[in-house]
């Protein structure tokens, strides 16, 4: 498998990678994938008290190109309002990434991840 | 200097000895005879080399050279001993056994033989890899005239009981074929004493060169197969085509020094692979896949627990490996071999396979201790499952979204 | 020590010095199995796909119509085999003068309900126009004439031919090892005329043995004959012979590229051949046909071929008496029983195939040799009479 060069970047040195505390202020938390399809993304963002996401977090079991989705959507989701969070689409990632075609999955991933983040900040408002 | 990415993937295929390499070059050059050219000296000079080179395969494994045909390698062997034998013997039954752990070109053979009207039980294994000779006994009908099982699992590196499953099977007369692929140079091997039928074998698995191969076809008793490449009845007419002079001396010169360096060798190679594992002992949460004492010493399969395979390869580039074997390596799937042995999914993508071989030195795996350590720490600390163990959860009580 | 002189290069070529150089560091280094996906492992494919552009581009096909196989003999099996796994079984025609890599499987497939009708020929050994057109008015599915003949060097118009069997709506093969490399041979053209398959073949064009390749279109479904790991898009598992598959890539491209040199050259020699042997009062068989450049197949009477070429190998001239792979067999050849020659004539066959390091003074002490050695076994014969 060969990986493009921004793959390659985005494994080697991840952007974002941890966890908040459970109790932080406005975290939310999106849990996708399952251990036995061979990925599984966290992806917390941390929303301001005006809805924008200040600031977001990653843990990935996966493979190079699933890091890699991960990393980069937290790169990207930052700033932004959590409907804007919600326009980031797996093609954009594929495409920033130049993911070959088996790899198209860890890109809907991602951006499955930022859905269900956003839905468990929902959540916690009550939305 | 040590030269990276170091190779450990000796299962995949081995580097060519030198030695090889050297004898095999005057056949390339000098010596290009076709060795069915009977009316000159190129020819014969060109089949003289090829029955050496059959006396030292057969040699290798205590056989008489008649017993041995040239093929293009252990695939070609396995689907000709499966489906020449099947068809040469359907009148009799058309039931064949098989197990969960053969490599893709006996499982895939026999997929083809099910299409053409034959039944096939494909055995479970235990949970070390092993086959169960009760199973296996209670598998056998009277309608089953053949059996393969491999000597040695490409994955896991543990060596069947060839001994004991060829005595079944003679008492039922049932033809046992084994894949020796991975066997030549590792267990030793005596047809005069093992009741086998047929056995594949494959040069490139031994430091010989790709692209060539043989079977091993037994003559007391006599084995009988249709033949699957038809043409000039090259190899008494059990495989026709040109035989490829240069490849088939670098088998025999393989196999030969197989034979005198094998035991040497094996506690040579044995001795790095425990080293490799003890180093690795410390680090949490790994689990070695397969029997380790019927086992070949040049194999290491390993589960690092919540580290996916493909990031883990990624991240020991600099260590020439393999997760799951090297065939079906473009898929997806998590190794099928694994799974046979019972290993969860999870546990069955985040495997490693290393292979040991002629060339390792201890400075190699050193090498790849210290940087197994490292970037085993690096993924887990990015791994959500990792964090979840730590936090006390139980892994198999989450509902996953499975996607 | 003297040099035996190669006459055979229709059995085997020597391999070129650039082919060799180029297989070196895959037999010697550190070469990987090419589905492992380390550097090693994509070192390897990298090789094998340039080799796999060399082959197509030598005889303008395309990268993806390549499928590697261990040899001619295998290429021909996996199509013949392959295709007719994939259809009900029906006629199959091939020419009566095919390698037995071709009439062995397709008599195996009278066997599973298929129909064989072997083509024939004319007595210069070219496919016989009348019964060709019959035999496709019978629509075959099913068709393989091999493009330039072992034995006698007898080219076929296959381009005409496919057009023919397209119009029944045959799937036509072509085996053309003994083709490419003296004769143009261009994929592009021949599948627009019909052709769906040919074969090629390292050993034969100065590459390696171990290596050759069935050229496929691919609308063509055929059946995998050897199963297992998914290797050649599925079509050839097993893995792959780098060495040898880099060795074939070189090899046709030189062979392309010095032909326009090499076929004049070999046709002068081989004039030079057919002059002195028809003084000698032998019999050029297929001489007015068009041949391939190298090869000279002939008879001398009362002289008995396998008798001729041990003489010949003593005296330091590597010859054939018929095919390489049927030299076995005692039986006369084939090929000139369908060519209706005289069976005491067909057992005086031997076979010239020229290459490129002969020159024109082997060629006339050849010559000189073989006056002496007929003389002699004239004598000898005479005396048992």
């Amino acid at each position: 498998m060969a990986y493009s060069v921004k793959v390659l970047d985005h494994y080697e040195n991840p952007r974002n990678v941890g966890s908040f505390g459970k109790e932080e202020e406005g975290v939310a938390t999106g849990m996708v994938g399952a251990p036995a399809c061979g990925d599984v993304m966290k992806l917390q963002i941390k929303v301001g008290k005006d809805g924008i996401i200040e600031d977001a977090k990653f843990k990935t079991y996966g493979c190079g190109s699933a890091i890699a989705s991960s990393s980069l959507v937290t790169e990207w989701v930052k700033g932004k309002s959590v409907d804007q969070a919600l326009d980031i689409k797996n093609t954009q990632i594929a495409e920033e990434l130049a993911l070959p075609p088996v790899k198209i999955h860890c890109s809907i991933l991602a951006e499955d991840a930022i859905k269900a983040a956003v839905a468990d900040y929902k959540k916690k408002r009550g939305e | 200097m040590l030269k990276l990415p170091i190779y450990l993937d000796y299962s995949a295929t081995t580097p060519v000895d030198p030695r090889v390499a050297e004898k095999m070059i005057p056949y390339l050059v000098e010596k290009f005879g076709n060795a069915a050219s009977r009316s000159h000296a190129f020819g014969w000079e060109s089949e003289a080399a090829v029955e050496e080179a059959r006396d030292e395969v057969a040699r290798l494994v205590n056989a008489d050279s008649k017993e041995i045909v040239w093929t293009s390698g252990a695939t070609e062997s396995n689907n000709l001993a499966l489906k020449g034998a099947a068809n040469f013997y359907s009148g009799k039954g058309k039931h064949v056994i098989t197990v969960k752990t053969e490599h893709k070109a006996v499982l895939d053979t026999c997929r083809e033989l099910e299409r053409q009207g034959f039944e096939v039980t494909y055995l479970d294994v235990l949970e070390n890899g092993l086959v169960d000779l009760d199973v296996f006994k209670a598998a056998l009908r009277p309608d089953t005239i053949l059996a393969s099982v491999m000597f040695v699992n490409n994955e896991i590196g543990v060596i069947q009981p060839i001994g004991e499953i060829g005595e079944i099977c003679r008492a039922k007369s049932v033809i046992f074929h084994v894949d020796a692929a991975q066997a030549t140079g590792k267990v030793d091997i005596d047809l005069n004493a093992l009741k086998v039928d047929l056995m594949s074998f494959s040069a490139h698995k031994t430091y010989g060169p790709k692209g060539i191969g043989a079977l091993y076809i037994r003559r007391k008793p006599r084995i009988r197969l249709e033949a699957q490449m038809h043409g000039g009845g090259h190899e008494r007419g059990f495989r026709s085509g040109t035989l490829a002079t240069h490849q088939i001396v670098g088998m025999g010169e393989a196999f030969r020094l197989a034979r005198e360096e094998m035991a040497v060798e094996n506690k040579r190679i044995g001795a790095l692979r425990d080293r490799l594992l003890k180093g690795l002992s410390d680090i949490d949460q790994v689990f070695i896949n397969g029997d380790m004492v019927h086992r070949v010493p040049h194999n290491l399969n390993i589960s690092f627990a919540y580290i996916e395979g493909e990031s883990m390869l990624m991240a020991i580039k600099n260590l020439a490996v393999s997760s799951g074997s090297a065939c079906t390596s473009a898929s997806l799937e998590p190794s099928y071999v694994l799974r046979a042995l019972g290993r969860d999914d999870e546990l069955a993508h985040s495997s490693i396979r290393f292979t040991l071989g002629r060339f390792n030195t201890e400075e190699e795996i050193d090498y790849a201790i210290k940087l197994l350590h490292e970037k085993i720490g690096k993924l887990r600390e990015l791994s959500p499952l990792w964090e979840m163990v730590q936090d006390g959860v139980d892994l198999s009580t989450v509902q996953w979204a499975a996607h | 020590m003297f040099a035996p002189v190669y006459f055979d290069h229709n059995a085997t070529t020597p391999l070129q010095p650039e082919v060799l150089e180029a297989m070196l560091p895959w037999l010697t280094g550190q070469s990987g199995n090419a589905s492992s996906r380390h550097d090693y492992g994509r070192a390897a494919r990298r090789a094998i796909d340039e080799a796999r552009g060399r082959v197509a581009a030598a005889v303008g096909a395309h990268p993806t119509e390549i499928v590697f196989t261990s040899g001619g003999s295998e290429a021909n099996n996996l199509f013949i085999k392959g295709a007719a796994a994939c259809m009900k079984p029906g006629l199959l025609a091939v020419s009566a003068i095919e390698h037995p890599c071709v009439i062995k499987p397709a008599e195996q497939l009278v066997r599973r309900g298929w129909v064989l009708q072997k083509l024939s020929v004319d007595n210069d050994g070219r496919v016989d126009s009348g019964h060709f057109e019959a035999v496709m008015r019978q629509r075959p599915k099913l068709v393989s004439v091999m493009l330039a003949n072992n034995e006698t060097g007898v080219l076929q118009d296959v381009a005409a031919l496919a057009e023919q069997a397209r119009a029944a709506g045959a799937w036509f093969h072509s085996d053309a090892v003994q083709a490419v490399g003296k004769v143009a041979v261009d994929f592009r053209a021949l599948n627009a005329a019909g052709v769906h398959a040919v074969t090629l073949s390292a050993h034969k064009l100065g590459g390696p043995k171990g290596a050759a390749a069935l050229v496929l279109d691919k609308r063509v479904e055929i059946e995998p004959q050897i199963a297992g790991g998914g290797q050649e898009r599925g079509l050839r598992s097993g893995t792959e012979n780098v060495a040898a598959i880099i060795g074939f890539g070189v090899a046709c491209e030189l062979a392309v590229r010095r032909m326009a040199e090499l076929a004049p050259r070999l046709i002068e020699l081989r004039c030079r051949l057919e002059r002195g042997l028809s003084s000698a009062g032998a019999t050029v068989f297929a001489a007015s046909a068009g041949r391939l450049p190298n090869t000279v197949y002939f008879a001398l009477p009362n002289i008995d071929g396998e008798t001729l070429v041990g003489q010949l190998d003593r005296s330091g001239y590597a010859v054939a008496s018929g095919a390489a792979c049927s030299s076995a067999n005692p039986e006369p050849s084939h090929v000139l029983r369908a060519m209706d020659v005289a069976p005491e004539l067909a057992r005086g066959a031997v076979r010239i195939s020229l290459g490129a390091a002969n020159t024109a003074a082997q060629v006339e002490e050849f010559l000189l040799t073989l006056q002496g050695t007929v003389a002699r076994l004239q004598r000898l014969s005479a005396i048992a009479v």
